[in-house]
C-alpha cells in the first residue's frame, strides 16, 4: 500500500495531478448546481409573493 | 429530425430532457471513472523510461483532448447563433466556457507536474504549450465578453463571433508538434499508423477519455440548465415550473 | 434555408477562410522563431546563432557521457544521425536523461566548439510500454541485427 501511494518517488507529482482534477472537476459540478437550486428557490418566492 | 431539432432547440423541453438524463449520466460517470482510476492507478504497467510518473497521462491526455473538444463545440454553437439565431445554442455555448477553461488549465497544470521530474521544467514556451495557453485565453475571452455586455442576446452573438474565431487554433494545438521542434512529444494515439503506447496502458486511458466526456454533458447539463432558469425567468414556463399561480 | 441564413454562414466562412490564410502567413514568417531548438547538423551548416544562447537538441550519443572533474560535470555528445556536437554541462540531470534519450540543451558555442550548456531538458518519445515489453523488443532487435550481419 505504502509502495503504491509513493508513485515510485514521484508520489508528489502524481497525487498533485489527481488531486487538482478531483477540486477541479468537482467545482464546475457543484457550483451550477447550487446556483440552480437558488434560482428555483428564488422564482418560488417571487411567484407566491406576486400571486397572493 | 428538423422537427426533433426544432423541439429539443426549446428552452422548456431541453430543460426537462436534460433534468431527466442528469442521474442516469451520473451513474454512467461514476462507473466509467472508477473502472479508469483503477486501470490508469493499479492495472496500467509501469512505463519502461518514465516509471510511475506516466501515470499523470490519464488526467493530462483526457482533459487536453477535452479542451480541444469543447471549443469545437462552442465554435459549432457560434454558428448556430449567427446563422439560425437559436437561444439554446447560446446557452449550451457560455455554459461549455467555464467548462472548457477548466480542462484547459487542467492539463497545462498536469502537463507542468509531469514536464518538472522528466523534461527538467516546470514551462518552456514551445509551440504545443504556447498554442494550449492561448486557448485558455480564448475561454476567459469568451467568460469575460459575456459577461461585460448585459444584453445577453448581444452578448451571444458576441462572443459567437470570438469563438468561430479563436477555432483556427484548435489544428494549430493538434498539429504543433509536427509542424515545428518542440519539446512536447509527437502524437501517441491518433497516428496513423498503429498506437504506440502499450494495450493495458491504452485501455484505461480511452475508459478515462470517456468518462471526462460523460461528465463535460453532466456539467453542461447542470449550468445549461441554471442558465436558462436565470435567462428565461420570466416567462411562462419557469412560473410553472416553481409551482406558482 | 432562407437566403439571410445563406448569406451569414457564406459570411462566416469567408471570415474563417481569411483568417487562415493569414495566420499560415504570418507563422511562416515567425517560423524561426517558433522552433523550439536548432539540430547539430543545423549548427554544423551555422544556421544556429553565434555569441548567442540557442536551444539545441538531439540524441545523446551511447559511450559518450564522461564526467571530467569534480563529478558535477556532465560532457557528451548530441547527435541527429548526422553530425555530433560535445555538450559540457554543470549541475543537476533531469530523471530522463540517459544515453540513446532525445536531449534539448540550452546554452553557446564556446571558443573550443564546446556547447557549453545553461540548462539541460529531456525530450520523452511518445512511446509507453512496460519494462518487459521495451526489453524484448530491444532482445528482437538485437537478434535482427546479429542474423543481417551473418
Amino acid at each position: 500500500m505504502s509502495e503504491f501511494l509513493n508513485m515510485g518517488g514521484y508520489a508528489v507529482y502524481v497525487w498533485s495531478s489527481y488531486g487538482l482534477a478531483a477540486l477541479i472537476l468537482w467545482l464546475n459540478w457543484y457550483l451550477p448546481r447550487r446556483q440552480h437550486q437558488q434560482l428555483l428557490q428564488q422564482n418560488k418566492r417571487r411567484h407566491h409573493g406576486t400571486g397572493e | 429530425m428538423y422537427l426533433w431539432f426544432n423541439k429539443l432547440g426549446s428552452p422548456p423541453h431541453f430543460y426537462r430532457i436534460a433534468g431527466k438524463w442528469l442521474p442516469w449520466l451520473s451513474a454512467v460517470f461514476a462507473l466509467l471513472l472508477i473502472t479508469g482510476l483503477y486501470g490508469g492507478l493499479v492495472y496500467a504497467p509501469t512505463d519502461y523510461q518514465q516509471g510511475e510518473s506516466f501515470r499523470i497521462i490519464y488526467i493530462h491526455v483526457p482533459a487536453a483532448w477535452m479542451s480541444l473538444f469543447v471549443y469545437v463545440v462552442m465554435a459549432f454553437c457560434g454558428v448556430v447563433i449567427i446563422v439560425w439565431r437559436m437561444k439554446l445554442a447560446e446557452v449550451v455555448l457560455i455554459s461549455s466556457a467555464p467548462i472548457g477553461a477548466s480542462f484547459t488549465f487542467l492539463a497545462l497544470a498536469t502537463g507542468s507536474l509531469w514536464g518538472k521530474p522528466m523534461w527538467g521544467t516546470w514551462w518552456v514556451w514551445d509551440a504545443r504549450l504556447t498554442s494550449e495557453l492561448i486557448l485558455l485565453f480564448l475561454y476567459l475571452g469568451v467568460i469575460g465578453l459575456h459577461s461585460a455586455i448585459d444584453d445577453k442576446r448581444i452578448a451571444s452573438r458576441a462572443v459567437a463571433i470570438l469563438a468561430i474565431v479563436g477555432v483556427v487554433n484548435i489544428p494549430i494545438i493538434h498539429y504543433s508538434v509536427e509542424w515545428w521542434n518542440s519539446l512536447h512529444q509527437g502524437p501517441t494515439v491518433t497516428k496513423f499508423d498503429k498506437p504506440s503506447i502499450d494495450m493495458r496502458m491504452l485501455i484505461p486511458l480511452l475508459i478515462m477519455a470517456l468518462s471526462f466526456q460523460i461528465y463535460y454533458v453532466i456539467a453542461l447539463f447542470q449550468s445549461s440548465r441554471a442558465e436558462l432558469l436565470r435567462r428565461e425567468r420570466n416567462s411562462k414556463w419557469v412560473a410553472e415550473l416553481s409551482g406558482g399561480n | 434555408m432562407t437566403p439571410a441564413r445563406k448569406k451569414r454562414l457564406a459570411l462566416i466562412g469567408l471570415m474563417l477562410a481569411g483568417i487562415a490564410v493569414g495566420l499560415t502567413f504570418a507563422l511562416k514568417a515567425l517560423d524561426e522563431n517558433i522552433m523550439f531548438f536548432f539540430t547539430p547538423t543545423e549548427v554544423a551548416e551555422g544556421k544556429a546563432p553565434r555569441n548567442k544562447l540557442f536551444r539545441l537538441g538531439g540524441m545523446v550519443v551511447e559511450g559518450s557521457i564522461s564526467r571530467p572533474g569534480d563529478g558535477l560535470t556532465a560532457q557528451f555528445d548530441l547527435t541527429d544521425s548526422g553530425k555530433q556536437v560535445t555538450v559540457r554541462y554543470t549541475g543537476i540531470l533531469p530523471d530522463l536523461f540517459r544515453e540513446g534519450q532525445g536531449i534539448i540543451a540550452n546554452g553557446e558555442v564556446g571558443d573550443d566548439g564546446i556547447f557549453v550548456a545553461q540548462e539541460v531538458l529531456a525530450k520523452h518519445d511518445e512511446n509507453y510500454m512496460p519494462p518487459e515489453v521495451a526489453e524484448a523488443m530491444q532482445k528482437a532487435k538485437e537478434a535482427a541485427a546479429a542474423t543481417t550481419t551473418n
